[in-house]
């Protein structure tokens, strides 16, 4: 398979750390890759840019950060503008149209989609928006199976929870479906 | 799902090890990158009917994790740069009285309080020289999660084996980086255990009295034999004394106990090391940056090598000049200003031809780094 370098970003507590975390946990987990995360652990994890990193792949990974993403989520006007200058010409740009303006000029195949204001009409629980945006975003790349994702979240949700993810996670694939049938329709 | 592979961070691995190879007490003062461990390990070590103290400071850590390793238990204590500068006093006497505990210290960049969140290996020569007086120390690191459940456990063996203080030196990169780990079952790696006197009851024990093999057995302190133990260097009763040839004894011993065995004590990893025109020295997380220009450029036919070494100290000089005599240049790649080139120039022969790739600046040193650094000592430019 082709190596995935995956940066998420956002602010902090929107939780793209905790995202990431269980995207990695969940190839290893469930999909017998490998993959490696890291975050940034400075300032700006409590406010400000958060950053993480995952990279998966079916080979061993030796250099554990991301350089230059393949595939880059950005949740925020600030980490857009930080981060989105590193991706990879053609690589995929995914970013939430509440928060971010995008800028024509970058070389990437670029989606903007209304997640956080669908996860509040539908769910009303902002604290799941990670999740619709990891549903989102396995929906475009086929990174692991949306199956998988909730075994990982059985393991770390507690119970009561668990249906708000699993509701997050099916919007954000089928809001990908909806955009994906309407720009080939 | 296999229940066997984990996710998680070099931190969470070195819990994993340690609790694997039987730790028993755990004294620490939190700060970061390693804070993980004490954070595990408060919920972990009671689990399994261990004792986890979160202590008022880092010198108390160090002191306590002593004492519970005279009464017979497994210790550690895990820190970072500051913390290891204070725990050099209680290290000495750990070294002075050949207490055997584990000190992990998770690298961040110094001096001082320095970068908290950056990752460094600046603390190489701390670790082999930080306490004053002549004396041996072993120092071991890892470059990934896997190596450092193995390497934990390896740091308590060889305490034990050697009745020593053994330094785990990771660094942030490997400390907070998650990824998979495969537990070895019970059984699969060694684990050692303390070597106790068979010296019977009411007879007399000489707690540094070394076997013909140079090794001590030891007493659990407040069990069957009353003895001293002393920071002052000490007689066979553990006793003070400053004889010249008490004193000439004890130095060899502390030194040589661990010097000649070197072989027995050092851990390497090789890629490609035989026929390498370019070979790569290095350890820890940049490890992990050399490894992956090596395969790369490998794969495109460039003679490129890479000799990680897992123990730093006592150093693997004999190793190293051998496994260096026939590359044409030697890189060493670390995040500092150059500890363990010293040691690589000081060990080979054409010490010329030996160069630095590092980077201190707090950021990982990445691929493009090193490559730069290659392309500079082959006359290439950047």
């Amino acid at each position: 398979m082709e190596r995935r370098r995956i940066i998420l970003s956002g602010s902090g507590g929107q939780g793209v750390i905790t995202a990431a975390i269980i995207l990695a946990e969940t190839a290893i987990l469930y999909e017998g890759l490998n993959a490696v995360q890291s975050q940034a652990y400075g300032p700006e994890a409590r406010g400000g840019a958060s950053r993480s990193d995952v990279i998966i792949s079916d080979t061993d990974i030796l250099f554990p950060k991301v350089v230059q993403p393949n595939i880059l989520v950005c949740l925020t006007q600030e980490a857009y503008d930080k981060f989105s200058g590193l991706i990879r010409p053609g690589g995929f740009l995914l970013t939430d149209s509440h928060y971010v303006k995008q800028n024509e000029k970058i070389d990437a195949r670029q989606i903007e989609l209304d997640m956080y204001t669908e996860v509040m009409n539908k769910i009303g629980k902002p604290i799941v928006f990670n999740i619709c945006v990891l549903g989102v975003l396995i929906t475009f790349i086929k990174l692991v199976n949306p199956k998988s994702i909730m075994k990982v979240l059985e393991t770390r949700i507690p119970p009561s929870f668990l249906q708000f993810n699993r509701d997050a996670l099916d919007l954000g694939i089928k809001m990908a479906e909806n955009y994906s049938a309407k720009v080939a329709g | 799902m296999k229940k066997d592979i984990v996710f998680v961070q070099g931190n969470e691995a070195c819990v994993r090890g340690a609790l694997y190879a039987g730790l028993d007490f755990f004294a620490g003062y939190p700060i970061t990158p390693s804070t993980e461990i004490a954070e595990l390990l408060s919920e972990h070590l009671p689990a399994k009917k261990g004792k986890f103290i979160q202590m008022e400071d880092e010198i108390s850590s160090m002191c306590a994790i002593i004492g519970a390793s005279l009464t017979g238990k497994k210790v550690m204590t895990a820190t970072s740069g500051p913390g290891f500068s204070l725990k050099q006093e209680a290290l000495g006497f750990a070294v002075m009285t050949e207490t055997p505990c584990v000190i992990v210290d998770v690298q961040r960049g110094g001096p001082s309080t320095g970068l908290p969140t950056s990752g460094s290996q600046g603390d190489v020569m701390q670790a082999r020289w930080g306490i004053h007086g002549d004396h041996a120390i072993i120092v071991l690191t890892a470059s990934n999660g896997q190596d450092v459940f193995a390497m934990t456990v390896e740091a308590f063996n060889l305490a034990e084996i050697f009745r020593t203080p053994v330094i785990l030196l990771l660094d942030e990169v490997v400390g907070h980086t998650r990824e998979r780990l495969v537990e070895p079952k019970a059984g699969e790696i060694n684990v050692v255990e303390r070597l106790r006197t068979s010296v019977p009851e009411g007879t007399d024990y000489h707690p540094y009295l070394p076997r013909e093999d140079g090794r001590l057995p030891m007493s659990d302190f407040g069990g069957t034999h009353r003895h001293n133990i002393t920071g002052l260097a000490h007689d066979m009763w553990g006793f003070p004394s400053n004889k010249p040839d008490v004193v000439y004894g004890l130095m060899h011993h502390l030194v040589d106990k661990i010097e000649t065995h070197v072989n027995e004590i050092t851990r390497i990893k090789e890629f490609f090391v035989e026929d390498a025109e370019c070979l790569l020295v290095s350890y820890g997380s940049a490890a992990r940056t050399a490894l992956h220009i090596v395969k790369n450029r490998r794969a495109r036919g460039e003679k490129l090598g890479l000799l990680e070494l897992q123990t730093l100290w006592p150093f693997p000089a004999r190793l190293v000049r051998e496994r260096c005599s026939s590359a044409n240049h030697i890189i060493v790649v670390e995040m500092n200003m150059g500890q363990i080139l010293g040691e690589v120039k000081k060990a080979v022969e054409n010490p010329e031809r030996v160069f630095l790739a590092n980077k201190i600046d707090g950021g990982f040193i990445t691929p493009t780094d090193v490559l730069n650094f290659i392309r500079i000592t082959q006359g290439k430019g950047v």
